[in-house]
């Protein structure tokens, strides 16, 4: 599974590093993104796609 | 503005004549004459290994079969907004030899069976041209229209394209989708710079063999291109050369550098700076990509030997800070602040700290954004840092001699590169 931040739709609420701090990181500004080649690490799905699901602006995007 | 060509060679972009090319005059040069159509002029374009001239070098054969090989309806779009500011390579095409552009634009729309296409402008010259060059056409079997925007550094990016067509913004979209996946009406779209559409009629009448004559021997780049080279040069302006050369050398022989010249801002303002060693960089894509710098949209500013790199820096850097989409969080933040430390290290006063923050933000935050500005900034930082280290840690001291020498001692507040650039060369062709 691998996920993308939009980066101009993401408006930094942080939800989904709450629900999965291991698949999306914070910087300074609190705007979200995700490390490396955007892979969601083993066992790290449910909590991603919740993420996804959750998001208030929708700035998260599962990569086919 | 001076107009010229390589020495030795036979130009196929530019003419010295210093009017704009009509029809007749187009077709007298030989202008949309019989060439290699569909399939074969696809394929002729993959030989040629045409590179596009919009700044990221991509192979314009495998886009055209990308946009061949997708379901009708199918869009075009010959994109010669030209943000970056030192550039004025597409303006001039379109307003001087409009009909270059349309040959090459009609030529990639029959191959691709793309029925509509737009000229994406923001000079109003362009427009203008363009517009009496469809006129003189008269009827053609692809709808031709110029769609005109408010310049701006991202409205060229090519998700700004069809985000203005569409109706919206001219603001980039992070991607996925890419436009010839999903592009106008949201059907695949063909967005190519003016100056790659430009070759295509060579390539289709004369051949991809007789098109790689020029450039070819380097496996680096084949054709020729146009270079706009402003700041300390004896002849700023406009050429066209050879891929193949290396930069230096090509730039004094047209151009003419003042001696004791510091470096260069590199591709347009997207890859930051370039001490003297950039002399033996190769004229390619890919020479100057594995060089850490990039030939961009080869625009190319030398810095002279009063221009002061840090003072550069931090006015290329405000430049494209004030130019940021206000999309990105990322970006809306981290330009700023990176300008604002380089701006800080021109005026002599920031702290260890500092630095090591914009060191962190030039590689922590590259990527992050929709389009590349963010990135043309973390370049700027990355590449002060690289090439002129000496004159950053005198700043950080305080300030390097030449800044020092101004008028009371002070550091130089900016160079003379925060002047408009547009209208340096507006100004320029209007003589």
């Amino acid at each position: 599974m691998r996920v993308k931040v939009d980066s101009a739709k993401c408006d930094g609420f942080g939800t989904c590093a709450a629900h999965a701090p291991d698949v999306f990181k914070l910087d300074e500004w609190g705007y979200a993104y995700v490390e490396g080649d955007a892979s969601v690490p083993a066992g790290q799905e449910d909590l991603a796609r919740r993420a996804i699901v959750d998001c208030p602006v929708h700035a998260i995007l599962e990569l086919s | 503005m001076n107009v010229g060509v390589y020495p030795g060679i036979t130009p196929r972009l530019l003419t010295t004549r210093g009017e704009r090319e009509d029809l007749a005059a187009y077709r007298a040069a030989g202008g949309y004459a019989p060439g290699l159509e569909g399939d074969e002029l696809i394929e002729a374009t993959d030989l040629a290994e045409l590179r596009g001239r919009g700044g990221a070098g991509f192979p314009m054969g495998v886009k055209l079969r990308s946009i061949a090989d997708r379901p009708a309806p199918r869009f075009a779009v010959a994109n010669g907004e030209e943000g970056e500011p030192a550039a004025f390579k597409d303006r001039w095409l379109l307003r001087m030899r409009p009909h270059l552009v349309l040959d090459g634009l009609l030529r990639s729309c029959r191959a691709t069976g793309v029925t509509d296409a737009y000229v994406y402008v923001s000079d109003s010259q362009s427009a203008a041209s363009v517009r009496d060059a469809i006129d003189e056409l008269g009827e053609t079997d692809v709808a031709l229209r110029v769609f005109e925007v408010d310049p701006a550094y991202v409205a060229g990016e090519a998700t700004s394209v069809v985000r203005a067509i569409n109706g919206g913004p001219a603001k980039p979209t992070d991607k996925p989708p890419l436009p010839f996946d999903r592009g106008v009406q949201d059907s695949t779209t063909l967005i190519s710079n003016v100056e790659t559409l430009a070759n295509m009629p060579f390539i289709a009448v004369r051949g991809p063999d007789e098109y790689r004559q020029l450039g070819e021997g380097h496996s680096l780049g084949t054709g020729t291109l146009l270079m706009t080279i402003s700041g300390a040069v004896d002849r700023p302006g406009l050429y066209e050369v050879p891929f193949g050369g290396e930069l230096g050398p090509t730039l004094d022989l047209v151009a003419g550098i003042a001696p004791g010249a510091r470096g260069y801002i590199m591709g347009g303002f997207f890859a930051g700076l370039a001490n003297r060693r950039a002399d033996e960089f190769v004229i390619s894509y890919d020479a100057m990509r594995a060089e850490g710098s990039g030939l961009g949209c080869a625009a190319i500013v030398v810095l002279g030997p009063d221009d002061c790199p840090v003072s550069t820096a931090a006015d290329v850097a405000t430049y494209l800070a004030h130019e940021n989409a206000r999309q990105c969080g990322a970006c809306i933040n981290g330009t700023p602040a990176m300008a604002a430390v380089i701006r800080g290290l021109a005026a002599g006063g920031v702290t260890d700290e500092d630095l090591e923050k914009l060191d962190r933000w030039s590689h922590s935050l590259r990527g992050r954004g929709a389009c590349g500005l963010l990135d043309a900034v973390c370049n700027v930082a990355a590449t002060l840092k690289r090439d002129f280290p000496d004159e950053l840690q005198a700043h950080r001291d305080g300030g390097c001699a030449l800044c020092l020498s101004r008028p009371h001692g002070e550091a130089q507040a900016s160079s003379r590169y925060a002047l408009a650039w547009d209208s340096l060369f507006e100004h320029a062709m209007e003589r």
